[in-house]
């Protein structure tokens, strides 16, 4: 199995639903029996500490809530609002944890800052007389109450590893402390075992390293808060109430209590509830804030509405088609929050390190003291206690550990607030290195939707039919035809409230083009092999026809009664921003080459009017795919963006795969990559960040390995033997709580990132 | 000097086999469903045994505030979770195959793995 199969495999049909009126144990039997009992759930489990249930199994939350409410309790679906509320307990939470370390930060260091001036200004740390044992016992005393209130976290975190036979920063963080302490205390309770020279006391070391890193721990909680703004920005946008009509009747309910098919009233100036289409009313909606695209759309009946986005001019009502977690928001934010922890492969070497790095680190901080009590000058015992100390307080698997998920973590909410869908880190870390962009044409360079842009009346007609006249005929035909033009111009018929004529005889010519009767008329409609072969002299216009080809047109020719009256040109309009954002790949030094299955003129000329000089034109969909492994064959990194049905196998096979959406209704699931808006300029937006992510992440790496590589050496004192320097335990921890909130620090400078100059 | 250096060599030696060769007891899970506490840097259970392709609920109740304990990640099936302070959060899957997984914070400091057979 894949691990995209398994991934989807694992996409659980999990409901959880919060109950109430569960007063006593005895209730989670009769509830989870009333779940189990519906048709498609495979398990329900019940926390009757919590009052939840999670559901397995192939059903709507609609009919579990009513499996609930018919033995007598109230539920509701734990989804969508829940997560306003899970994200403000959250911050609460946060916040709490960060007061009580900015607390035992200050405990700490009142006591930490006094003993350093004293050590650094007013006299030696060390026990000679009894008066200092004395005095140095007080203030060992004391540190142990500040370690007791400030670090116990560190020494019970340490403890519980330790029987768990695994260490961890806190395991780093009480033994360094608690070995500064210890040695301290056998100073001063039996100086005389240890040698005149080393009777040094650390308890200032002990009480700033608890202090300091309390302090980077809450700093980094606040930077940390801010690397998961895109999500909760996506969470936010969830309204928590809707206004549905039922039995004629206006009714403010919950957000998890609409259902599909409920008929939703939107005023201006609210957010769109759960997705649907219009059914009455017309308005624009921002939609800005799931696809980026910065212009309000229209909307009218039939057209669709989704979830989050923001009702700007009308009231409207539409009818609810998808509710909960089915909305394309709940979707968009699962997928973020999915990638927003999945890892790069860059994280790999970063994850293999850190799960050996603590006892690492242990042994070296060992071997360290061993070293320095066999070949060190003395004071031998002070010099490796202050090695071994300074060996573990400057290890920071923190650091380590981060510097990838903060960054994509980042990283994948920007692309999201530029209409981006990253499905993992794999895609992200990918979409940097792409060397080759394969466009498909319709639908993604244009706009998938052809249009008549040309009528042109030949001139011996000119005055005995008019544009309209022949539109209406050739739309009349093209209404009985299955051929992919023909729609365009039915199309542009009905966008002119023209009435389509009844028509005779109607025949398909495949490969020539239409012919019928309407109104006692011959009518033919078609190409040039169509009126060559009933001797229609179209000599003086072939020049025309075929310049309309160059500007990327299909040319068609409609003649009455055997004798040419126009010329009609269908085209697919190229996307207003295409070339400027194919310029921008180009700029990036990303060759792009359009596939397409049209003709080789329309193909050339739609490539020459964007900019793009490789194009492969008449490629069916299986050679699209071909295309991407010969490409791949020399090397490229090849990304492949499409519309997600015709170039599905292009779409896999390729490094990374773009689905191109419209508007919001995208195959999320489909793509390595998904753009929610048509402009290609979220291509250019999505590589853009996927490698300014990349960067911050080797930034980060770099700076992670470097420090830990590079900083325990130093702290085992390798610098001590040519320059005499040792560094300080209080220096290390400092370094210690600085290095991880570094990383924050830089991974947060990606929220500044601006796609758009990339 | 010698006994100091033979105890320096004997507390490395220690510490390989403590936090590397020694295997943890597994705790099976049972019901298809199994607590895991979330505290003091670790998870208790750490090392949890369950049957391919059955249905399993992972409650996690996080007791430790610090934002190391937040995020569970099981990366070989792209899972991820942020687990509420003080409440229970469920983690349901059906492991599709047989092997050991690794489930973890985002720093790997929190540390378990789930043995699949």
């Amino acid at each position: 199995m894949s691990s995209k199969e398994t991934e989807l495999a694992l996409k659980e049909q999990t409901t959880q639903l919060s109950i109430e009126g569960a007063g006593c144990a005895s209730c989670v039997g009769k509830i989870e029996t009333a779940l189990k009992a519906v048709n498609g759930v495979s398990n329900a489990e019940m926390n009757f500490a919590d009052r939840t249930v999670l559901v397995i199994g192939q059903v709507t939350s609609e009919q579990l809530i009513s499996a609930v409410e018919s033995v007598g309790y109230n539920a509701k679906a734990l989804c969508g609002d829940n997560e306003n509320d899970a994200l403000a307990e959250k911050d609460q939470a946060d916040k709490a944890y960060y007061q009580k370390l900015i607390r035992d930060t200050w405990l700490a260091l009142s006591l930490g800052i006094p003993l350093m001036a004293y050590g650094l200004f007013i006299g030696e740390m060390t026990v000679e007389t009894d008066l200092e044992r004395f005095s140095w016992l007080i203030v060992g005393i004391v540190t142990f109450i500040v370690m007791h209130f400030s670090g116990k976290h560190f020494y019970i975190g340490a403890w519980k590893s330790f029987k768990n036979h695994t260490a961890n920063m806190d395991t780093l963080i009480a033994l360094g402390t608690g070995t500064a302490w210890l040695y301290s205390m056998v100073v001063v309770f039996s100086p005389d075992i240890v040698p005149l020279m080393a009777r040094h006391v650390y308890f200032e070391a002990t009480a700033m390293i608890i202090g300091l890193i309390n302090l980077g721990l809450a700093l980094e909680l606040k930077a940390r808060g801010k690397t998961s703004a895109a999500i909760k920005r996506l969470i936010g946008l969830q309204a928590k109430t809707a206004k549905v009509i039922r039995d004629g009747k206006a009714l403010d309910i919950g957000i998890e209590q609409v259902l599909i098919d409920d008929v939703v009233k939107v005023h201006p100036g609210e957010n769109i509830p759960v997705d649907g289409i219009v059914i009455e009313g017309h308005t624009s909606v921002d939609e800005s804030m799931l696809t980026g695209e910065p212009m309000p759309i229209e909307k009218k009946e039939d057209d669709k509405v989704v979830a989050g986005t923001l009702n700007k001019s009308g009231s409207i009502l539409f009818k609810a088609t998808r509710v909960g977690k089915d909305t394309a928001l709940a979707q968009i934010i699962n997928m973020v929050k999915r990638a927003q922890n999945s890892k790069p492969p860059i994280g790999r070497l970063a994850d293999i390190v850190s799960a050996y790095f603590v006892p690492t680190v242990m042994i070296i901080s060992i071997t360290s003291a061993l070293v320095w009590l066999n070949f060190g000058p003395d004071p031998v015992v002070a010099f490796a206690m202050v090695s071994a100390t300074t060996v573990l307080i400057i290890a920071c698997p923190c650091a380590l550990g981060l510097a990838t998920p903060m960054s994509v973590m980042v990283g994948v909410g920007k692309a999201a607030e530029a209409g981006v869908l990253i499905r993992n880190g794999e895609a992200l870390q990918t979409a940097s290195k792409i060397t080759v962009m394969i466009l498909d044409k319709t639908g993604t360079i244009t706009e998938g939707s052809p249009k008549i842009t040309d009528v042109l009346l030949t001139d011996e007609s000119v005055g005995t039919i008019d544009e309209k006249q022949v539109l209406q005929f050739v739309a009349s035909i093209e209404s009985n035809s299955e051929h992919p033009l023909a729609q365009a111009v039915v199309e542009s018929a009905v966008a002119q409230k023209i009435d389509l004529l009844k028509v005779e005889n109607f025949n398909a010519v495949t490969g020539y083009g239409v012919k019928a009767t309407c109104e006692e008329k011959e009518l033919l409609f078609g190409n040039e092999k169509l009126m060559n072969e009933r001797s229609i002299n179209i000599a003086s216009y072939v020049d025309k026809a075929q310049s309309l080809a160059k500007e990327a047109k299909t040319p068609m020719y409609f003649a009455i009664d055997n004798k040419l009256v126009a010329i009609i040109a269908v085209a697919d309009p190229i996307k207003a921003d295409s070339t400027e954002a194919i310029k921008r790949l180009q700029r990036n030094n990303i060759r792009v080459i359009m596939l397409t299955g049209d003709n080789s003129d329309t193909a050339a000329a739609v490539a020459k009017k964007v900019g793009i000089s490789e194009f492969f034109a008449d490629v069916l969909p299986q050679d699209k795919a071909n295309t991407v492994k010969a490409l791949q064959k020399e090397n490229e990194v090849v990304g492949m963006t499409g519309d997600g049905i015709n170039d599905a196998p292009a779409l896999v096979l390729a490094d990374v795969g773009f689905a191109i959406g419209t508007g919001t209704d995208v195959a999320i699931e489909s793509a390595d990559i998904t753009l929610m808006r048509g402009s290609l300029h979220g291509l250019a937006d999505g590589i853009a960040v996927s490698k300014a992510t990349l960067r911050n992440i080797k930034q980060n790496l770099t700076g992670a390995f470097i420090y830990n590589v590079g900083g325990i050496p130093f702290a085992a004192g390798v610098l001590y033997p040519f320059f005499n320097i040792l560094l300080n335990p209080v220096i290390a921890g400092a370094a210690m709580a600085l290095s991880s909130l570094t990383v924050v620090t830089n991974a947060n400078r990606l929220r500044f990132f601006k796609a758009k100059d990339h | 000097m010698i006994i100091i250096n033979i105890i320096g060599l004997a507390l490395i030696g220690t510490i390989i086999w403590w936090f590397w060769l020694y295997t943890p007891k597994e705790t099976q899970v049972r019901n298809n469903e199994i607590i895991i506490k979330v505290k003091d840097g670790v998870y208790t259970p750490s090392h949890i045994k369950c049957a391919v392709n059955e249905p399993i609920v992972l409650n996690f109740m996080r007791h430790d505030k610090s934002p190391c304990a937040e995020m569970l990640l099981i990366p070989e099936f792209s899972i991820s979770a942020v687990l509420a302070v003080d409440k229970s959060t469920k983690v349901a899957l059906t492991i599709p195959k047989t092997g050991e997984f690794e489930f973890h914070c985002q720093m790997k400091m929190y540390r378990g793995v789930l043995k699949v057979e």
